[in-house]
């Protein structure tokens, strides 16, 4: 396994996902798998390769300044779970 | 009345200009025959019959005053990763269950805007992460050719529909193979368009930078004729390309005489069905009887497409995923102990087995001490592949083969080996990683099984890709096949 | 500073640009709406939303990074910031990490023992603000409010070069200036639209390692900061003398107590997971149009002071507080356009009267009752000696108080100066009457007197009469 427990721990962590004790096996097993899969890249000679993150050699192309979107929170707060004045309710955020 | 359900987007659209039917009994023939059967199948997420009609009957009234859209009445279906207004949006995801947009996509704004009638949200793979079907939310759809195997994906209910004739025409999304997969074990007509070609506006991202719009239809004039209208640079998407969309349906009618067919060695591997391989060398040979010269071209890299892209994508999709977080829309858990609770469980209840392994890949590759080998190496190899095929493309107009490795599989087969599903798109991520238009075109069958014959072209030739595939289908009648229990 | 001991202080600058809408949404950046009025699909994070960005925030970062001699980059790009945070809708905050738009800038300062000095700005680069969070009133819960999420930050890191909190801050309010003059932010740190984060650590005198560095949050005013650095400094270097060592950590000042404590909610490592931004295209900007931004240039606040200096002849100190803002230079120049009186004399009552008078109720110079070209008009007739400083003072008040303009005041109350030599002199002779003990011992050699008779003459004119004239009339009767 390239990846133990504890890694897939810290993984969902970071990734904020519970895992029921019976997924963690699981996900153990898979994700071992899938980043064995994926480590065969290691053996590409990639020197002096740019990166590439865009599949079009396009640049950003820039909004005029202008307000265009105005109030429309109660429609788009039809959607959340627990609203009270206005505001989207979690639970209470410690400093 | 003869049967509508058979015929194609532009025969139904010529026999509406006849007024040998209107648009409303267009729609309900349709509506009742997804009544009938779509229990079969489990295409549908959502079917919109009442917009559906009321959509109809604006179509008639606009026909009526001849105001027409170039699509006039037509029926459609979307795929349930486009946000529709004041509709649920699902994405095939329990996370969305209970989600209603309150905006449309560009795409669906712009179908709407050409007088296409909507009949429903397919569904498929819990956002678009599966090549079976099999994550959805919802349960697997099934191929209508055989109701015990897949119909691909993550389009898979946008494939089924087409095939089964329940609508002519449907959207569908590809960020590794997602529409012509699908489109293969279906026996229909799937196209992704260049990356950038069409807007991702409201459309929910898997993997931004790979994830792209396009139609899966019957026949390549269909398909031609549905994404002039999808295509074009769309402001509120800062990767559109601003550039005019050709009118795709004047250039089909070109013989294919001249064009330059590259053959990839590395198609044709020990990975390839032995039947299905056939079946495409057949289609390729038939191209060539049509004028078409073939080439071997050399993509040395293309190997590695699918490790790159088993990271590329899940980095991109783990932060994409990031904002279902159970606090302003999507799934919530119930009583959380604090706001940890609150993500971890809205999260890991929300979401499936297959996204949240993606989610997990993602944040490995790109946590720290993890990001140089990973994400930095996939994306240097992508730049690699895409190098290979603008070299390919240098000496070819398009590139042939096979669109997956085999006819539709069993559900159930590939479910518990993620490597195996993953291989399922070895042909078609290659397009997707270099941001190239490609098309899957019904080229046979196997054991009563489709099989697609796959084309890719350099940026921005979806016109050569749609005339090859309509010559072909010319030629050919692969694409009239309908499944038995579908007549 | 503590002998032996060298503090090393970088800060990292938060500057929300004064844009319309914000960064990557059409959506007001207005402040002070109602909770998540302002908030729109993209600001949300919705499904299937994209960001496009706002060309404005790119011309002022352009303008800064030319107003601090920066490199502009000709390409940068946008990287995504991952963590989870109710205020953060995307879980992501979208920033630039690897290519920021403006990189090796510099900014001068004048030291503890006023020389100049070099603090360089490693980068300052374009990110999207958070929402926030409000903490009472929902029972065990917050409440969250999007309205800032998106508004565009323009995040000015400087190099640790910074020596002492007192330079710190001279340093920060030269940043606060330029932004301002260069009107990409208004700079109100009471809104929050200028914050600060101090990165701190000291060393034995001499040691050329960096010592470890508490990162200080939450300073949102120059007194706070200073006093925040101070007592960080204070408390790193008794937590080391004691034998202690310095955790590399977040702190938070709580103004309340003059203290810093460390924050510590955070329960694991932070891993940010940068990538570029697939959703943004890389941002590249022309030679042609930085030298079109170049041109728009306004005149910075240490070309304004030289200039004020040599043209008007300002004392040092003087051109310093008239180029705090631009907008009170621009004040000051129009007075002296408008007066005959010397630039220094308009100087001394802006900065004496006028600036007095608005420290008093809070205020800033475009708040001010009296028109630069009212101020003028006083000025003038203290010039033209239609009154004396002392009644101009008493004029400007009714100015202030709305009684209209210096010659429409001085009508209204007859407050003009007496400068005819014969009704002077009247006077004079009258005092000189009423007073011979004091007209004896003058003349007896006690200068000092002289004072007694000016006030007894301008006692008797109400204060109207030109002291000049008083002074002169007075000596030559006083010699007998």
């Amino acid at each position: 396994m390239s990846l133990d427990k504890e890694q897939v721990q810290h993984i969902a962590m970071l990734a904020r996902l519970k895992l029921k004790p019976e997924e963690y096996a699981q996900s153990v097993e898979k994700l071992s798998r899938i980043v064995d899969f994926v480590d065969q890249l290691a053996a590409a000679d990639t020197d002096g390769v740019v990166p590439m993150a865009h599949p079009l050699h396009a640049t950003q192309r820039l909004r005029p300044d202008a307000v265009t979107d105005h109030d429309e929170r109660d429609r788009f707060q039809q959607n959340a779970a627990a609203v009270s004045d206005g505001l989207y309710l979690v639970p209470k955020v410690i400093e | 009345m003869m049967k509508l359900h058979t015929q194609t987007l532009s025969e139904l659209s010529a026999g509406l200009e006849r007024r040998e039917f209107t648009s409303v009994e267009l729609t309900k023939a349709l509506l009742d025959r997804i009544a009938t059967h779509n229990d079969k199948l489990n295409v549908f997420v959502t079917i919109t019959k009442d917009e559906a009609l009321a959509a109809a009957e604006r179509a008639d009234a606009a026909r009526a005053r001849g105001d027409v859209g170039a699509l006039n009445g037509l029926p459609i279906v979307h795929k349930d990763i486009f946000c529709t207004r004041g509709v649920k949006t699902s994405c095939g995801s329990r996370m969305l269950d209970n989600f209603i947009s309150p905006y449309d996509a560009t795409v669906v704004e712009k179908l709407a805007a050409a007088g296409a009638v909507v009949l429903g949200k397919t569904n498929m793979d819990e956002f678009a992460m599966g090549s079976s079907n099999e994550t959805s939310f919802y349960g697997p759809v099934k191929n209508p050719w055989n109701l015990d195997c897949s119909p691909g994906g993550s389009s898979g209910g946008s494939s089924a529909a087409v095939a089964a004739r329940f609508a002519p025409a449907a959207t569908g999304t590809d960020t590794g193979g997602s529409i012509r997969q699908p489109a293969a074990l279906t026996g229909t007509v799937g196209i992704k368009p260049t990356y950038g070609r069409v807007s991702r506006y409201g459309m929910i991202a898997f993997a931004s930078s790979l994830d792209q719009a396009g139609v899966i239809t019957r026949s390549a004039e269909d398909a031609a004729r549905l994404l002039g209208v999808m295509a074009g640079f769309d402001e509120r998407d800062s990767t559109s390309i601003d550039q005019p969309v050709p009118d795709y349906t004047a250039e089909i009618g070109r013989s294919i005489e001249g064009l330059r067919v590259g053959i990839v060695r590395q198609h044709f591997d020990a990975g390839l069905d032995e039947q299905t391989g056939v079946r495409v060398k057949e289609a390729i040979a038939a191209l060539e009887s049509m004028g078409a010269t073939t080439v071997e071209v050399n993509l040395p890299s293309i190997d590695l497409s699918v490790p790159t892209y088993y990271v590329v994508a899940p980095a991109e999709c783990s932060s994409n995923l990031s904002r279902f977080d159970g606090v302003r829309f999507g799934y919530r858990a119930k009583d959380p102990e604090d706001l940890l609770d609150l993500y971890c469980r809205s999260r890991g209840e929300g979401f499936g087995d297959e996204v949240k392994r993606r989610i997990m890949t993602g944040a490995y590759v790109l946590s720290a001490g993890y990001y140089d080998a990973y994400y930095l190496k996939a994306q240097q190899v992508r730049a690699l592949i895409a190098e290979d095929f603008k070299r390919a493309f240098a000496e070819v107009d398009v590139i042939a083969g096979p669109t997956a490795p085999a006819p539709a599989f069993r559900l159930g087969d590939k479910v518990d080996d993620p490597i195996q599903m993953y291989l399922n798109d070895i042909y078609t991520i290659g397009a997707n990683l270099a941001g190239l238009p490609a098309i899957s075109v019904p080229c046979g069958f196997v054991d009563n099984l489709p099989v697609g014959l796959h084309l890719v072209g350099p940026h921005f030739a979806e016109s050569d890709l749609l005339r090859c595939a309509h010559q072909y289908q010319l030629q050919t009648d692969f694409h009239r096949a309908c499944p038995e229990a579908f007549q | 500073m503590r002998a032996g001991w060298e503090v090393v202080i970088g800060l990292e600058i938060h500057t929300q640009l004064a844009t319309r809408s914000k960064i990557f949404s059409g959506a007001s950046t207005a402040y002070g709406a109602e909770p998540n009025t302002q908030a729109c699909l993209v600001d949300l994070g919705y499904p299937g939303v994209l960001p496009v960005l706002n060309a404005e925030v790119v011309r002022m970062a352009t303008l800064f990074g030319l107003a601090v001699n920066a490199t502009v980059a000709r390409r940068s790009v946008f990287a995504r910031k991952n963590y989870f945070y109710p205020d953060l809708p995307k879980g992501y905050q979208i920033s630039q990490l690897e290519l920021p738009i403006v990189e090796h800038g510099e900014m001068m300062i004048s030291d503890a023992d006023g020389n100049e000095k070099r603090i360089g700005i490693t980068r300052a680069h374009l990110e999207e603000d958070a929402g926030k969070s409000v903490h009472e009133g929902f029972e065990g819960q917050s409440g969250i409010d999007l309205n800032r999420a998106g508004t565009p930050l323009l995040e000015i890191v400087s190099e640790p070069d910074l020596r002492s909190a007192k330079e710190a801050v001279a340093y920060l309010k030269k940043i606060h200036t330029i932004v301002r003059y260069l009107g990409i932010s208004d700079g109100n740190m009471q809104e929050g639209s200028f914050r600060c984060d101090a990165n701190v650590s000291v060393r034995p005198l001499g040691q050329q390692e960096l010592g470890t560095r508490t990162e200080l949050k939450n300073l949102n005013s120059f007194r706070f900061i200073e006093k925040a650095i101070n007592y960080e400094i204070e408390r790193q270097v008794d937590l080391i003398e004691d034998g202690g060592t310095v955790v590399q950590e977040t702190r938070l000042y709580d103004s309340d107590k003059d203290e810093t404590r460390s924050m510590r909610s955070k329960e694991e490592a932070n891993d940010y997971r940068y990538f570029p931004d697939p959703d943004l295209l890389p941002v590249e900007i022309s030679d042609e149009y930085i030298e079109t931004q170049r041109r728009t240039m306004p005149e910075l606040p240490d070309a304004k002071q030289a200039r004020f200096e040599n043209v008007y002849g300002l004392k040092i100190d003087d051109a310093a507080i008239l180029t705090a803002s631009r907008a009170l230079a621009d004040y000051f120049e129009e007075v002296v356009k408008a007066t005959e009186a010397s630039a220094q004399i308009a100087a001394n009552w802006i900065i004496g009267d006028l600036l007095g008078a608005l420290n008093r109720e809070g205020w800033e110079i475009d708040d001010s009752r009296i028109s630069a070209i009212d101020l003028a008009g006083l000025v003038n007739r203290i010039h033209d000696n239609s009154i004396s400083g002392k009644i101009a003072k008493q004029v400007f008040e009714a100015m202030w108080e709305g009684e209209g303009d210096a010659d429409a005041i001085i009508e209204a109350k007859g407050l003009k100066q007496i400068t005819d030599s014969s009704a002077i002199e009247a006077v004079v002779d009258k005092v000189i009457d009423a007073n011979p003990s004091q007209v004896e011992e003058y003349r007896a050699g006690k200068d000092k007197l002289m004072g007694f008779f000016v006030g007894k003459v301008m006692q008797e004119t109400g204060g109207q009469a030109n002291p000049g004239q008083v002074n002169k009339i007075l000596k030559d009767k006083l010699k007998g």
